[in-house]
């Protein structure tokens, strides 16, 4: 059974980055192959994102488990068999170093640790893609998927007037489930743009062979349309009003300017894969104009360019829950394949099933891959003081204005504004501040490129870093090293 | 074709204030940068403008650079970010103490008095904040520190607004002798000079082979982290001699650590790997030396490529096989307080055919003597200073 029992096996052959579907499918396959498999988790409970709270959920009644649907249910039966497998679990860890070869600096209650795995599958699924418009700094605004982390992770359905404004299937998730469970939702401003529609349009039919997704997103649609005060669709030119916390939203439709007092806001542009670990492990990504995000180049199996890293779920691409489960499976049997427990005819053979839900679903993920992709505008935002970067408060103007200047991507931003540099490390600002240089200096996102990631990936502080366990001393002195008095560096 | 007087090869911060003093002496001046200008160590260092602890051959310089430092907006028309705070140097054992006196006595016999010796209570005051078992150390009081990227750019709008024509992403792939002068080639076009200065750091080698100069340069990339902002307790830099470190408190409160342990990196690629090992050496040196830091978040960590030589001091002079060429470069993780002087001594080099201050200690042939002939790179206990 799998505890965080204080052990310290700092060798694995498998060590998993996150315990949402994609960690947990991964962790159940490989350790039944009999690998020895680590899976660490910045949660305190399995489950990822998307099934956060799931183990609690039972207890809070059925009613409770109806109102988060049965995508959520089904996370139960996938937690439970982890629980069930002799995969480590190890709860509260943040990885705040990877290297390509497969280790890891670890970070958990007990402190920092190096351990090496064989391999290293980063399973750690998606974010929210960054809504930099006027007003999204305010005091009262929130992503919508952060306000259902809320109500998974604490049962917390919000009593102020409410706003939803945004794009994709999880604003239609999350504003049913808000109803349900007792909202006061005032508006909901669908962004989709219409040409998307049309974009869209011919791909339907395949899509809707694929599965009962589109039918089922309709169905909330129609739900969320009936119970929502004032729902509009084509919204443009969303601004969040308010001098210390929001106090409207305003909006341009087809039909004139709008507005609506509220406020809690919560927006949604989609969800991005979160690269910063297979970025910071040196592996090597593709812009996907599709999804508008950076993904990692994988094999069929999950396999990056780097030589001990594999990926798997949204991670590598957004494709949803259930895919996710389909790539960790995959990606365990690639690493029993690689360190020669079972053939690599077995893994494809074993692989077969899972590739083929994959391939069914591409269809489906065209078609919400073209009638979600984003605005420009949420892209790249117009306006010159709406702020790109939060930490170090770098608006979009100043980076046109650095653009202008000859700055070419966003690694050289840092230094003109040190946009990037604050403790997200550029987790919330990279790709809008390459959008904005992208689009100033008339160029490719491949182009301009993305953020180097560095360690430290996660928070660690100086006394948790030198207390670090699991390493040897620094490189001898040697001849490289300047140590005598006259010697120093600036 | 382009032609000019002098080509400078390397857009750092040296190749800036070069071919600002040359451009100053009235000569056309073209610098041809491979990447950006300030790419690698002349953005990557920690700006330390720091005359303590200097290498004997390296003092005159540090400390005729220290006089332009204080009044650098005069000079390059900016203020660089610069501040005078103070470098301390702090002993954590009897023997590094001794070590450090036996050099303030040295100096003193040479003349020099920019480096004090102080008692613990006198450090304490200096740092608060720092472990009470450290029992003293050397203070430069005149030393202080610069904005590495604001210092670099400074440099290059004097050195444009001379009329140096800047040429980024220029890789210069060739050297023939022309006439009495060069042609240099880059980027598939060339251009005609008298004189070629070689400012390329960690690559100088790379230039000095062109011309058919064998250097031996090695390099390495010293790493550097910063922490989140904490309340204001630190002026002066601090140094430690027996275990790397360098650490200063920022304008903005942020904490820089530096002290040259090093990541690992591919030259020929640009590319580099931090070392968490060395990291933690750093951040263990911290924790000791000021056991109120335990706490603060580490930001960022980065690293840039620097060259060096086995003796820890650069080469300055002209090239030892061909006429024409100067170089300097390779400045082993201390170059950043020298670029205002060097870039001066260059000048009066291609100019004048001499300098007005000594650089004899850094000509390029001083490797050409039988290897143990010259002094061993020296390590802390056995050879404090020189």
């Amino acid at each position: 059974m799998n505890d965080s029992t204080p052990m310290h096996d700092s060798r694995v052959d498998l060590a998993i980055i996150g315990a949402g579907p994609a960690g947990l499918a991964a962790a159940i396959t490989a350790s039944g192959l009999g690998l020895t498999v680590s899976v660490l988790d910045e949660g305190r409970r399995p489950g990822g994102q998307i099934y956060r709270g799931i183990e609690d959920a039972p207890a809070r009644g059925e009613q409770w488990m109806t109102l988060l649907g049965e995508d959520y249910a089904r996370g139960l039966d996938l937690v439970k068999r982890f629980r069930a497998s002799t995969a480590q679990y190890r709860p509260e860890h943040s990885v705040f170093d990877i290297a390509p070869d497969g280790g890891l600096g670890i970070l958990g209650p007990d402190g920092a640790h190096w351990i090496e795995a064989e391999r290293v599958l980063v399973a750690t699924g998606a974010m929210e893609r960054p809504v930099p418009l006027p007003g999204w700094t305010l005091p009262g605004v929130m992503g919508a998927g952060a306000a259902q982390t809320l109500l998974k992770s604490s049962a917390l359905v919000p009593g102020a007037r409410t706003v939803i404004a945004g794009s994709g299937p999880l604003v239609y998730l999350v504003a049913r489930q808000m109803q349900t469970g007792g909202a006061n939702l005032v508006a909901v401003l669908d962004t989709t743009p219409r040409a998307n529609y049309r974009r869209a349009a011919p791909l339907l039919a395949r899509a809707m062979l694929a599965g009962n997704e589109i039918r089922k997103g309709l169905a909330w649609r129609r739900e969320v349309k009936k119970a929502t005060p004032l729902f509009r669709t084509g919204v443009r030119n969303v601004h969040v009003e308010g001098v210390d916390a929001v106090e409207a939203v305003s909006f341009e439709t087809g039909g004139g300017r709008g507005r609506v007092d509220c406020e809690l806001v919560l927006l949604h542009e989609g969800i991005v894969p979160n690269t910063q670990l297979a970025m910071a492990a040196e592996a090597d990504h593709d812009y996907d104009e599709l999804q508008a995000c950076w993904r990692p180049r994988l094999d069929a199996f999950g396999r990056s360019s780097a030589p001990g890293i594999l990926v798997a779920g949204d991670g590598g691409g957004i494709a949803g829950a259930d895919l996710a489960v389909e790539a960790g499976h995959l990606a365990a049997l690639a690493v029993a394949a690689d360190l020669e427990r079972i053939s690599h005819a077995e893994a494809v053979e074993r692989g077969a099933a899972a590739r083929a839900a994959i391939e069914r679903k591409s269809a489906l993920r065209r078609f919400l891959d073209t009638l979600y992709r984003p605005r420009d505008e949420v892209l790249a935002p117009s306006h010159d003081d709406t702020l790109v970067c939060r930490c170090e408060e770098v608006t979009a103007g100043e980076l046109r204005q650095i653009a202008a200047m000859g700055c070419s991507g966003p690694n050289q931003a840092k230094a003109f504004t040190r946009c990037g540099m604050g403790p997200c490390q550029g987790r919330m600002c990279g790709l809008t501040a390459a959008a904005v240089l992208a689009r100033a200096g008339g160029r490719s996102m491949a182009e301009v490129g993305h953020l180097r990631i560095r360690p430290p990936i996660k928070p660690i502080t100086v006394g948790e870093l030198a207390a670090l366990d699991g390493v040897g001393p620094p490189p001898d002195a040697g001849p490289l090293l300047p140590t005598a008095p006259d010697e120093g560096t600036d | 074709m382009a032609n000019a007087d002098v080509a400078v090869i390397g857009g750092g911060i040296h190749g800036c204030s070069a071919a600002l003093n040359l451009a100053r002496r009235g000569l056309k001046v073209i610098v041809l940068e491979r990447d950006r200008v300030g790419r690698h160590a002349s953005s990557a260092n920690a700006g330390g403008v720091r005359t303590l602890l200097r290498h004997e051959a390296e003092i005159p310089l540090a400390l005729e650079a220290r006089k332009i430092w204080h009044d650098i907006a005069r000079d390059v028309g900016e203020d660089c970010g610069y501040h005078t705070t103070g470098q301390v140097a702090v002993a954590e054992t009897e023997a590094v103490l001794d070590d450090l006196a036996a050099r303030h006595g040295r100096l003193q016999d040479l003349g020099y008095d920019h480096e004090e010796l102080i008692d613990a209570r006198t450090l304490k005051e200096l740092v608060p904040g720092i472990a009470q078992n450290v029992l003293g150390g050397l203070v430069a009081r005149g030393d202080g520190a610069a904005s590495p990227f604001h210092a670099t750019r400074a440099f290059r709008r004097a050195a444009e607004a001379e009329g140096v024509h800047i040429h980024e992403a220029a890789q210069v792939s060739r050297l023939e002798q022309a006439g009495s002068g060069w042609r240099v080639h880059w980027n598939g076009t060339s251009a005609d000079v008298g004189t070629v200065v070689n400012t390329a750091g960690a690559w100088g080698d790379r230039v000095a082979a062109m011309v058919g100069e064998t250097i031996a340069l090695s390099w390495f990339l010293p790493m550097m982290m910063v922490t989140g902002r904490v309340e204001r307790f630190l002026d002066p830099v601090v140094i430690n001699t027996s275990r790397p470190l360098s650490f200063k408190q920022m304008p903005n409160g942020t904490l820089l650590i530096g002290g040259g342990r090093p990541a690992q990196g591919d030259r020929e690629k640009m590319t580099y790997r931090l070392d968490v090992k060395g990291l933690r050496a750093s951040a263990q040196t911290v924790c000791d030396l000021f056991p109120l830091l335990q706490d603060a978040p580490i930001v960022r960590a980065w690293a840039g490529f620097e060259g060096r030589f086995e003796d820890d001091i650069p080469v300055i002079g002209p090239s030892r096989v061909a006429k024409g060429i100067f170089h300097a470069f390779g400045f082993c993780g201390h170059g950043f307080q020298l670029s205002p002087i060097v870039g001066r001594l260059m000048a009066e080099l291609v100019t004048e055919g001499k300098t007005s201050l000594p650089i004899d200690g850094f000509a390029v042939d001083r490797f050409d003597a039988a290897p143990n002939s010259h002094a061993p790179a020296s390590r802390p206990q056995e050879n404090p200073g020189h």
